[in-house]
């Protein structure tokens, strides 16, 4: 009996580790925010399908989780708030004092200040997420959109749609220190992995520039070409950079393409086809799979990363703008 | 007559089609010639026809390329069912028919057999298109490839079958080439190989329905849906009993001195 037992149990054990690892890695959920009706999407990453949609603030746009992603914050931009939502029951569990029309913000690595940008007032609103209380109110550039904080907590960065500027605001005395000109309506802002280098997109400018955050300098501007797409319509968004310096995604926008850039040198490598004015994207947890907000066709692209391939696209609510991923 | 008869007279007939496949390269190369042309040129400039839209089998948006290359398959199959049924025409004219007709195997075998064969040898031109169009940067998904091969397998026999129907009811060569262009160019254009149906219907529901009725858009989208590895169940049927129907007529009106009889008059 004792060898039978001795003899099962590495065979238990084998087929359990074997089932472990049959486990797909990417059985993950997606929080999808639809500016249009006013709804969050919630996508299984196992089956790739909607497994529920839920009712939030006015014109959603801007999500994101809290450090332990227990909650997600919600930028309810025609509400005039951030909603809480614990992520245990899927409950609004209470508003934070946004500001006017907040449409992105960022959390600092403290998971308890939060940036939001005002497009309406020209503001950057630093909200206590504890306390609930406004920190303070920076004056930014005309429409703010873009908001990232450094890794290290330092900066705050922002950018202003109309005064095509990235702003920089001292995290310490959120004081308002410098100001970096970029090409035309600068959408977003993302900073790489060590927090050495940030890349602003510019939607009209049809550019993204590279900052080295030491000099606050643009040291390389990229520009993107697809065949057979006039270039009017290329309109880069949102930026995603994995961490291991490989790649950086940009969101081209009308042009219905992601342009897969290498970090390192700078080449685009590839155009991958996406829905309608891409938008915005999140990486899952071990960076193997890629989603994309598709504004006008109502879905996400979703793109696997080691084939660098587009395998599906899931229908989502009317003009999906945000992505989240929780593992 | 055995099993092993019967193969080694397929056999025969395989080995015939396959020398005379690789004598003549200029078939060879005109055959994917012609399909890398729509390919690289007009799938090029039509990029935007396909509109955006995801269709069944794809999964998300893909590009006109990627839309044409099933249709294309399935035209590399036409051209080379339509050309061996021409040969047999020729062959009828020349007299090497009844060289065939000698042997002791029963007719519809025989004409069944040589069908299979002209089948085999499209599947040789579909896999080089399907190389060069992965080289062109026009991928299916790997297995694929292989779930696809009873489809071309399917569709490549039923288009024989129905040239043969036709080389079954011409008299000349010369009639058979104008047979060709109103066979094979209205059979092509009249399908699902250039634009989904749902494009067509925006355009005329008239000429949606002839296409939804044109059985070559069937062996398309069966081609379509194996390349993706998905089962398209009334493409299929259709297919299959195309093909049955097809083949019956064909060689119950099969007339071999046809021709022949006009020469030794």
């Amino acid at each position: 009996m004792k060898t039978v037992k001795s003899t099962l149990k590495p065979l238990a054990a084998a087929v359990l580790s074997g089932a472990l690892l049959s486990t797909p890695a990417w059985a993950e959920t997606a929080y999808v925010s639809n500016e249009k009706d006013d709804t969050l999407s919630i996508i299984d990453l196992d089956t790739m399908e909607v497994t529920a949609t839920l009712d939030v603030g006015e014109r959603p746009r801007g999500i994101i989780f809290n450090r332990d992603r227990t909650k997600l914050y919600i930028c309810a931009s025609d509400s005039d708030t951030v909603q809480i939502m614990d992520l245990k029951d899927h409950t609004i569990i209470g508003e934070l004092p946004s500001g006017e029309d907040p449409e992105q913000f960022a959390l600092h690595p403290d998971d308890r200040r939060l940036y939001i940008a005002n497009e309406d007032d020209a503001l950057v609103t630093v909200v206590d997420t504890v306390t609930f209380e406004v920190l303070a109110q920076v004056d930014v550039g005309v429409e703010p959109e873009g908001m990232a904080v450094s890794p290290d907590g330092k900066w705050a960065l922002s950018t202003s749609e109309t005064t095509n500027m990235v702003h920089w605001i001292d995290t310490e005395t959120h004081e308002l220190v410098d100001n970096t000109l970029v090409d035309q309506r600068p959408r977003h802002v993302e900073f790489n992995q060590q927090g050495d280098i940030v890349w602003v997109s510019a939607e009209i400018g049809g550019t993204v520039s590279v900052i080295d955050v030491d000099s606050r300098q643009i040291t390389r501007k990229l520009t993107f070409n697809i065949k057979g797409i006039h270039p009017d319509k290329v309109q880069p968004v949102g930026v995603k950079l994995t961490d291991d310096g490989r790649y950086a995604f940009v969101a081209l926008g009308p042009a219905n393409h992601i342009a897969v850039v290498d970090a390192k040198t700078y080449e685009v490598l590839d155009y991958l086809l996406v829905g309608r004015r891409v938008w915005h994207m999140d990486f899952n947890s071990d960076q193997s799979m890629l989603l994309t907000t598709n504004g006008i066709s109502g879905d996400v692209s979703v793109i696997d990363i080691d084939d660098m391939k587009v395998i599906k696209s899931i229908k989502v609510g009317r003009y999906p703008w945000g992505v989240r991923i929780k593992p | 007559m055995t099993f092993r008869d019967l193969l080694i007279c397929f056999n025969g007939l395989l080995q015939r089609e396959l020398l005379r496949f690789i004598h003549q390269r200029s078939r060879f190369f005109s055959a994917l010639v012609r399909p890398l042309l729509w390919l690289v040129v007009f799938a090029s400039g039509f990029r935007a026809a396909l509109g955006i839209a995801i269709i069944e089998p794809y999964e998300t948006y893909i590009t006109y390329e990627v839309y044409i290359v099933p249709g294309l398959c399935a035209m590399i199959i036409l051209f080379n069912g339509m050309q061996s049924s021409l040969s047999m025409v020729y062959d009828r004219e020349m007299g090497s028919m009844r060289v065939l007709l000698i042997s002791p195997m029963p007719r519809p075998f025989l004409l069944l057999a040589k069908l299979l064969a002209t089948s085999l040898v499209s599947l040789l031109q579909v896999y080089g298109f399907l190389l060069i169009a992965w080289c062109w940067g026009v991928e299916a998904p790997l297995w694929g490839y292989l779930t696809a091969l009873p489809a071309f397998l399917m569709v490549a026999m039923m288009l024989s079958a129905i040239g043969l129907f036709i080389s079954a009811k011409i008299k000349q060569l010369e009639n058979f080439a104008g047979v060709m262009n109103f066979v094979i160019f209205p059979m092509f254009f009249l399908s699902s190989a250039l634009y989904p149906l749902w494009k067509m219907r925006e355009a005329n529901e008239w000429l949606y329905w002839v296409c939804a009725w044109n059985p070559f858009t069937h062996g398309v989208e069966l081609i379509r849906f194996a390349l993706y590895q998905q089962w398209h169940s009334e493409a299929l049927i259709i297919v299959c009993l195309v093909t049955l129907v097809a083949s019956v007529l064909a060689v119950t009106g099969f007339q071999p001195q046809q021709g022949m009889g006009k020469r030794s008059r």
